[in-house]
């Protein structure tokens, strides 16, 4: 039973990064803009924010750090893919190239360095609830706040005006336009709260995760959680259940090192990319649902009174 | 008001500017970098661009680094003209890499002419085999190949240090995870005696010119052209989507694959873990700067070698971070696409024209 705790809880943490970046991507995806900058904007965000919280010895500035990162960041996506109308996957991939080049520039002289991360702390009451107290509500700060991001997208995308707008942009944009929506200014917001997420995903690596900077610690995070957001179907519930099965699957190594199992590191390092790969043919056995529940507009850029 | 209008006809001119432009901007870019980091910006441009292709070892370096890119970026061209957005070169490089290395490994006593091949068809079959995948589960599956062939990068990796820390250890090699070096018989010649630079500059030129081949003299080439135009008219006219998916993917598998094979058994002569820096992804950048040409890929690997060995020079001329490489082909690429979206617009100062409607044309309207 400990055991099986200790490696729910250790699930969570794994699957917060993913959920973050997912619950960003969803929303951009959902105004019709599919963003392939995510691990560039995670790298920003991770970087940024190690270096804030270094010199400023402060995590909360760190974490405003990546977030501006992420941001600003995004908006240099959609100046080009929604401003511009370019090709959103080309733009989104010179996106993370970007950011791969420039968070291993601005990093460089701070590789090796150390903090002193985010640390648990628990909810009174909540974490006395057996199991699922521990599980949730003993982790470090930034976990609660995925849980509340996680609460406030599915809350929004449903039950609020702004997401039906939000949806309305991303499945038919000339109609939103034609009925005096701001299509460009929606998807703005949406790329932008993407990149905010993302930053913040990267912030997690880099303050909580793992408390340091090294090149490329992202790992391909932001590329699993694009596969994510599709084998969710653009739902927010099972973004965060597939959020944690991809956290128990980069975390399996742990838990089989430790039953004493003899498996090669770098094998099962591979079992969380294998794992995106089955989810995608999975999907395949379904198209039509896959293809029912896709924002109509995803991928193609608006240009208003052409 | 700036407005961004649609112009009538895609700009050629623009087409061929946009890469001179975005290459201007980004020195543009690194010059305001090297001043904001105290730095003598025309020295640092000049250790990153000039010195290091001055002269003779500099340029085999240089033609060294242009191989593996040229080879990937040759494969990747008959991807993207279909439209398909195959990421996984890096993958399918280091696979070749891979299977090189376990064809060499079990060569290393062998001798005579058919070594060589052998180990080089073991890495192109590799590459090929690994794109096979992304192939099979885009024309089968219908899975997304740009998730496809970056989660295969990354398995693709991971095989590679799997394979360097186990089966392929050298075990003398005192505990550094690496094969042991390959046999004389296993390695290219050298093209320039003295220098580093190989036959694999060859393949990558040969390479280059099959493309321009394939797309100027060839129906399947043709076919290529017009999926990634216009999938439905290609569908009309009865072309085969899924063969030339298959084709595009197997292309770009073997060129890669051989680009790999061609790492370990050129200037490295074993299997390491650091294989490549990069070269399947910066092949992107060559596609797109060269657009999609034979003659602009053949330019643009050489720009985005040089940016390799540049970042090196600065890194020990001028102790500036190694990373610089990837910041500037970053930039590179960004600006490339910036300017890219002038091919199909063109900015207006004042509002759009408004549109003349004869009086006439007013009268004989319809009454609502």
């Amino acid at each position: 039973m400990e055991l099986l705790i200790n490696v729910l809880a250790a699930t969570v943490v794994a699957g917060t990064p993913l959920l973050l970046v997912a619950l960003g991507e969803l929303i951009c995806e959902r105004s019709g803009v599919l963003n392939l900058g995510q691990e560039g904007m995670m790298l920003m965000g991770a970087v940024a924010g190690f270096v804030a919280t270094l010199t400023s010895g402060s995590l909360v500035v760190g974490v405003a750090a990546a977030i501006v990162a992420g941001v600003a960041m995004s908006l240099l996506f959609a100046f080009m893919a929604v401003t511009l109308a370019a090709n959103q996957y080309a733009a989104g991939l010179s996106l993370t190239i970007f950011g791969i080049g420039l968070s291993a520039f601005v990093g460089a002289g701070f590789v090796g360095e150390s903090i002193d991360g985010f640390t648990r702390v628990a909810i009174p009451v909540l974490s006395d609830i057996p199991v699922i107290g521990r599980v949730l509500f003993d982790q470090d700060p930034l976990v609660y706040v995925s849980l509340l991001a996680f609460a406030g997208v599915a809350v929004f995308l449903r039950h609020t005006r702004g997401g039906l707008l939000l949806r309305a942009v991303g499945e038919d944009p000339e109609a939103a336009n034609a009925n005096g929506l701001r299509v460009l200014v929606v998807r703005y917001l949406a790329v932008a709260f993407g990149g905010g997420m993302a930053g913040l995903a990267g912030a997690y690596l880099s303050l909580a995760y793992t408390p340091m900077w090294t090149e490329n610690m992202t790992a391909g995070r932001g590329w699993i959680a694009l596969a994510l957001v599709v084998f969710a179907t653009w739902r927010p519930e099972r973004v965060l259940l597939g959020a944690y099965l991809f956290g128990a699957a980069s975390i399996l190594h742990l838990v089989l090192q430790g039953l004493g199992w003899n498996i090669s590191t770098e094998l099962l390092a591979m079992l969380p990319y294998v794992v995106t790969i089955l989810m995608l043919v999975l999907l395949s056995w379904n198209p039509v649902r896959t293809h029912l529940n896709t924002p109509l507009s995803l991928g193609q850029p608006y240009r208003p009174g052409r | 008001m700036l407005l961004l209008e649609r112009r009538p006809v895609d700009s050629t001119l623009m087409r061929w500017a946009s890469p001179v432009l975005a290459l201007t901007l980004t020195v543009i870019t690194g010059f305001g970098l090297f001043l904001a980091m105290g730095k003598d910006p025309v020295e640092g441009l000049t250790f990153f661009f000039i010195t290091p292709i001055s002269d003779l070892i500099g340029l085999a370096e240089l033609g060294l680094k242009m191989a593996p890119l040229l080879l990937c970026a040759a494969g990747l061209t008959v991807c993207y003209r279909a439209r398909l957005w195959n990421i996984g070169a890096e993958g399918h490089f280091l696979m070749g890499a891979l299977g090189a290395s376990v064809v060499a490994v079990q060569l290393v006593d062998a001798s005579g002419f058919w070594v060589l091949p052998v180990v080089l068809l073991a890495g192109i079959v590799a590459g090929a085999l690994w794109a096979a995948i992304a192939a099979g589960l885009k024309t089968h599956l219908h899975c997304n190949e740009i998730l496809t062939t970056i989660m295969l990068n990354y398995i693709a990796l991971n095989l590679l240090l799997y394979a360097v820390h186990g089966p392929l250890k050298d075990p003398y090699g005192f505990g550094f995870p690496q094969s042991v070096m390959f046999g004389e018989a296993a390695l290219l010649p050298d093209l320039i005696p003295g220098t580093r630079l190989h036959l694999g500059l060859a393949f990558g030129l040969l390479a280059a010119v099959s493309v321009w081949a394939l797309f100027a003299r060839s129906f399947i080439g043709f076919q290529l052209n017009v999926v990634g135009q216009d999938s439905r008219a290609a569908a009309f006219a009865g072309f085969s989507a899924r063969r030339l998916t298959w084709f595009a993917f197997l292309v770009g598998g073997a060129t890669a694959g051989l680009a790999g094979a061609s790492e370990v058994t050129g200037p490295i002569g074993q299997l390491v873990p650091q294989v490549s820096p990069g070269y399947g992804y910066t092949a992107i950048i060559v596609v797109f700067l060269g657009r999609m040409h034979a003659l602009g890929i053949i330019a643009a690997s050489a720009l985005l070698a040089l940016t390799f060995i540049g970042g090196e020079m600065l890194q020990i001329a001028m102790n500036m971070p190694k990373a610089t490489t990837g910041l500037f082909q970053g930039l590179l690429l960004f600006y490339l696409l910036t300017c890219d979206a002038f091919i199909h617009y063109r900015i207006r100062l004042n509002r759009p024209a408004r549109q003349f409607i004869p009086k006439a044309a007013i009268a004989a309207a319809p009454e609502v």
